[in-house]
């Protein structure tokens, strides 16, 4: 089955298994290895990324379900050899050590400031549940979105 | 070295400099083994049983073997028809000499022994084929009584093999006087007795594991990835168990998402993924999905602990006395009965006992195999003592900082070298004041006046504030010492350093990351030897062909060891560089300083040349000493003395509603010491995410078995590893007690967190359920469980 999707701001296009998760035409058919699978029952948020702009765990969804999409995986959110402020911030305040729920805790994080520019402590922790991360222990991942927001330095 | 000396070198070692490894694994350019493939290759799935204990009768692979896309369908009687390995799955410590060590085949054949056990391999062109496949695979079974927990295990009839006519493995003592021991119970004015479980807990490195084979049909070479924290030994392992020349044998570790002590061990699916490619002749591939992980990697914990302390009328201990049954699982695994002796050591923990005695009984059951997980022993350990001193500061009738003041090792004063009743000696401690920082950052006083309020008022939500001193063994090790525990490895760790003509430094490590951020550290520690920019320090590390002397990453043993490898291998680069710069300055090399990456003569500051000159003359070799050997390169495998011991004090608070049973944490508190620290923040990092791993064991994670040996909880869905939601702002703070055991004076911080943090938990819960006489609550303190220890002080009225 033909699905044509934007990926990181190029039109792509490949012939996939209709029942092909989001999250396996993106890494197996893409090359877009960025984005991880952590679990089988969409609870851990590795695989978060953005559809649309909004934060999804692309795998809950079938690549055939994001034709059309507009869609941003990690790889599309540095820029000229940038990072973006919020994989700014993950570095400055050491938000990541084995690194592999980290793409989507940023993406997960972004969407979280795009929907609330400055949430409170508990804000954060709420609205990042759906992403865990078995080696920060949370408190610099925390660190890091609250100072991507603009509160409190690293 | 005095207790409050910084740590030794220059600007670097001691810096918060930011991570190397962060910009690739922030951007998805960091790899992981499910992110490389290889041409041609086919996907392994596994069939795995369905029962924990069950002949097979029969296996029917017809339709799976038609099915489109599918190469080979393989069940264990064709494995073990093809002769792909020469020995089992090793165990690499037979803790006593008639230890019972049942053969473990990576597929079953015959009989299967716990639920997920692999029975049959299917190979096929996609992921999706392979797990289509795998299910169409039809397995018959006899059922065979099961062996579902220790209990079980040492008291029932059932065996776990149907071969074996005990399900006990081992028996390991460690009483070093017991005429002492006996008498100081006999003397005792008080003795405290309790039993403890630690539940067995699925490590969850969010990275599962996956493997990688790729042969090279003519040239007879293999190349495995592995999530892995041991490539050296698992390379090792695979040759001893295929039977393929280790010189034919590479194993790559590339990132790696987490390993917790999950990625230490030997699996089927490794040696199942080398020996079918090189059969093959094709790559083979198997990435474990999240579900299939609780059978997949081993489980950690799983011991019963019964613990006694005698004391006098003051609460000084006179003795320490205590037995675990600990759960083998179906197998050995690479360590699986080794784990429990790590712990020995540590019941006594950071208090001067006099007599002291251990035994442990290991035991088979009918449950995946467990073995090492964040702590390994020692987090056991670490609870039983903690708890056990706040039931003998109950019973004595002092508070629990009190309790620990009067027992602390050495008076609680600074100390080097001290000799212990397990006979292990601390490299270096300096307890009491470890506490009064701790107490001081938790608000303490201030704390126990809240609570007595919140009492005073019967107010429905209490404080519980609970505290933990622990201590850790870490670096290791000593290989002597390894020996005698019969373990069949030693503990050293190899590093290279090298200068390139450039001036920049290689540094090839045999310690292996999974997070740590070796990269970042060790460029630290050159920096400061060499006198140069870390920045242009580059470490290579985990991969066999790259560097192939090591002994890999467990056992908070990467800096302790590995680290101080390095930094020895800088001082002999320095030592030779400094020949070639007295040759070629023209003086005598005991009239050169070594300052700021460059030599000069005392007194001539004109004649100087800088480190990375003589690099380049190294290379060169146009102008070097007579007979020295061109290039500037120096290795050292560094062996250590003794253990390093770490300690630490933990807070913890919680407030426990008594109407429902919740425990919230409201705040924690940890003062770590593990000697000079090369990164504060990495430090602070190992510690936060071990604090929330302790705190998930003691509140929220269990693996749980029912009758017929099914995990209840195998997927996340079920089985509770925290969210941010959940756990609280940790506050940090650090004393410094150098080791003893090293030069750098550094101990290791991997497992502190985990180590202290699961007694904090539980002591502050009994604490705030202290009033109604509750004195234990077992692991994890779920709101059913606080609800109904509250309910049955109650006398059952709600």
């Amino acid at each position: 089955m033909q699905v044509e999707m934007t990926v990181n701001g190029q039109a792509m296009s490949a012939d996939v298994e209709p029942r092909t998760l989001l999250v396996h035409y993106l890494r197996d058919h893409l090359g877009l290895t960025g984005t991880n699978v952590g679990c089988d029952t969409s609870s851990c948020g590795a695989c978060t990324i953005h559809i649309d702009g909004e934060s999804v765990k692309s795998c809950t969804m079938l690549a055939v379900q994001a034709r059309g999409a507009d869609v941003t995986t990690i790889e599309g959110m540095a820029s000229n050899g940038e990072l973006h402020p919020m994989q700014q911030a993950f570095m400055e305040c050491h938000g990541l050590q084995c690194g592999y729920c980290t793409p989507g805790m940023v993406m997960a994080a972004t969407s979280l400031l795009n929907e609330n520019p400055t949430p409170s402590e508990g804000e954060v922790r709420e609205g990042l549940e759906g992403n865990l991360c078995r080696c920060t222990g949370y408190h610099n991942i925390v660190k890091a979105v609250l100072s991507a927001s603009g509160q409190g330095g690293s | 070295m005095t207790a409050t000396e910084q740590a030794p070198g220059g600007a670097n070692i001691g810096s918060r400099k930011l991570r190397k490894e962060d910009p690739k694994l922030l951007t998805g350019e960091g790899k992981y083994v499910d992110d490389i493939h290889a041409p041609g290759e086919l996907w392994m799935g596994m069939v795995r049983s369905t029962m924990a204990h069950a002949r097979i009768t029969g296996i029917d692979t017809s339709e799976a073997a038609a099915a489109e896309g599918v190469h080979a369908v393989y069940t264990g009687a064709d494995l073990a028809d093809m002769g792909l390995w020469i020995a089992p799955l090793p165990c690499a410590w037979p803790v006593t000499p008639d230890m019972v060590n049942p053969p473990h085949y990576p597929v079953a054949n015959g009989e299967v022994h716990h639920v997920g056990e692999i029975i049959a391999v299917v190979l096929a062109d996609s992921r999706y084929g392979a797990a289509d496949a795998a299910e169409q695979v039809v397995v018959d079974y006899e059922p065979l009584p099961v062996v579902s927990s220790i209990a079980d295990a040492r008291d029932g009839d059932a065996t776990a093999h149907a071969d074996l006519e005990s399900n006990k493995a081992y028996h390991w003592p460690l009483v070093p006087d017991p005429d002492a021991l006996e008498a100081a119970f006999a003397n005792a004015a008080h003795v405290v007795k309790a039993e403890f479980e630690q539940q067995r807990l699925i490590p969850a490195a969010m990275e599962p594991r996956g493997v990688l084979a790729v042969p090279s049909p003519h040239g007879g070479d293999i190349t495995l990835y592995s999530a892995t924290q041991v490539p050296h030994i698992l390379k090792v392992m695979v040759a001893a168990t295929t039977g393929i020349p280790e010189m034919k044998i590479r194993v790559v570790a590339p990132a790696v998402g987490g390993g917790f002590g999950a990625k230490l061990n030997i699996n089927p699916d490794e040696i199942l993924a080398v020996t079918l490619a090189n059969k093959l002749g094709r790559p083979v591939r198997w990435t474990e999905t999240r579900s299939e992980a609780a059978f997949s990697t081993h489980q950690g914990r799983g011991q019963l602990q019964t613990i006694e302390v005698a004391a006098d009328a003051a609460g000084k201990i006179a003795g320490v006395r205590v037995h675990v049954d600990a759960d083998m699982g179906a197998y050995m695994m690479l360590i699986t009965p080794g784990v429990p002796l790590l712990g020995s050591f540590l019941y006594t923990g950071v208090y001067h006992v006099p007599a002291f005695g251990f035994t442990c009984d290991g035991y088979f059951t009918n449950l995946t195999p467990t073995d090492a997980y964040r702590g390994a022993g020692r987090p056991e350990a670490s609870y039983a003592i903690e708890r056990a001193m706040d039931l003998l500061a109950a019973k004595v009738g002092v508070g629990p900082d009190e309790i620990r003041r009067r027992n602390y090792l050495n008076g609680g004063e600074a100390f080097e070298n001290l000799e212990t009743a397990s006979t292990l000696v601390f490299d270096s401690g300096n307890y009491a004041p470890n506490l009064d920082a701790a107490l001081e950052m938790a608000g303490y006083a201030d704390l126990r006046a809240e609570q007595q309020r919140r009492r005073d008022a019967g107010d429905s939500k209490q404080l519980g504030i609970g505290l933990c001193t622990y201590v850790e063994i870490c670096g290791l090790a000593p290989s002597r010492a390894l020996g005698g525990l019969n373990y069949g490895a030693g503990g050293w760790e190899h590093a290279t350093v090298r200068f390139l003509p450039t001036g920049k430094v290689e540094v090839v490590s045999g310690s292996t990351p999974h997070g740590q951020g070796h990269e970042t550290a060790w460029s630290q520690i050159v920096g400061d030897k060499l006198g140069i920019d870390p920045d242009d320090v580059t470490v290579l590390h985990s991969d066999t062909a790259i560097s192939p002397l090591g002994l890999d990453t467990y056992g908070s043993r990467s800096l302790a060891v590995g680290g101080v490898a390095i930094a020895m291998a800088c001082d002999k680069v320095v030592e030779k560089a400094k020949l070639i710069a007295a040759h070629q300055l023209e003086a005598n090399p005991d009239d050169l300083e070594f300052e700021g990456g460059a030599f000069t003569v005392k007194g001539s500051p004109d004649k100087t040349m800088p480190i990375q000159g003589v690099a380049f003359g190294a290379f060169t070799a146009h102008n070097l000493p007579d007979g020295m050997e061109p290039n500037l390169q120096e290795q050292v495998t560094f062996d250590p003395p003794n253990f390093a011991f770490p300690f630490g004090t933990h807070v913890c608070v919680v407030e426990v509603d008594e109407d429902t049973g919740n425990v919230d944490l409201l705040d924690y508190t940890a003062i770590d010491d593990c000697g000079n620290q090369v990164n504060p923040l990495i430090v602070e990092g190992q510690v936060h995410g071990g604090i929330v791993q302790g705190v998930a064991q003691a509140l929220w994670e269990g693996a749980s078995y029912d009758h017929d040996g099914n995990c209840r909880n195998p997927s996340f869905l079920d089985y509770l590893v925290p969210s941010a939601a959940e756990v609280p702002n940790m506050k940090l703070g650090s004393t410094v007690t150098p080791s003893t055991s090293n030069p750098l004076g550094v101990k290791g911080v991997g497992e502190a967190g985990t180590i202290g943090s699961a007694a904090a938990v539980i002591n502050a819960v009994c604490d705030a359920l202290s009033p109604h006489g509750i004195d234990d609550i077992a692991m994890p303190a779920t709101p059913a469980r606080v609800w109904k220890a509250i309910q049955n002080a109650k006398g059952g009225q709600s």
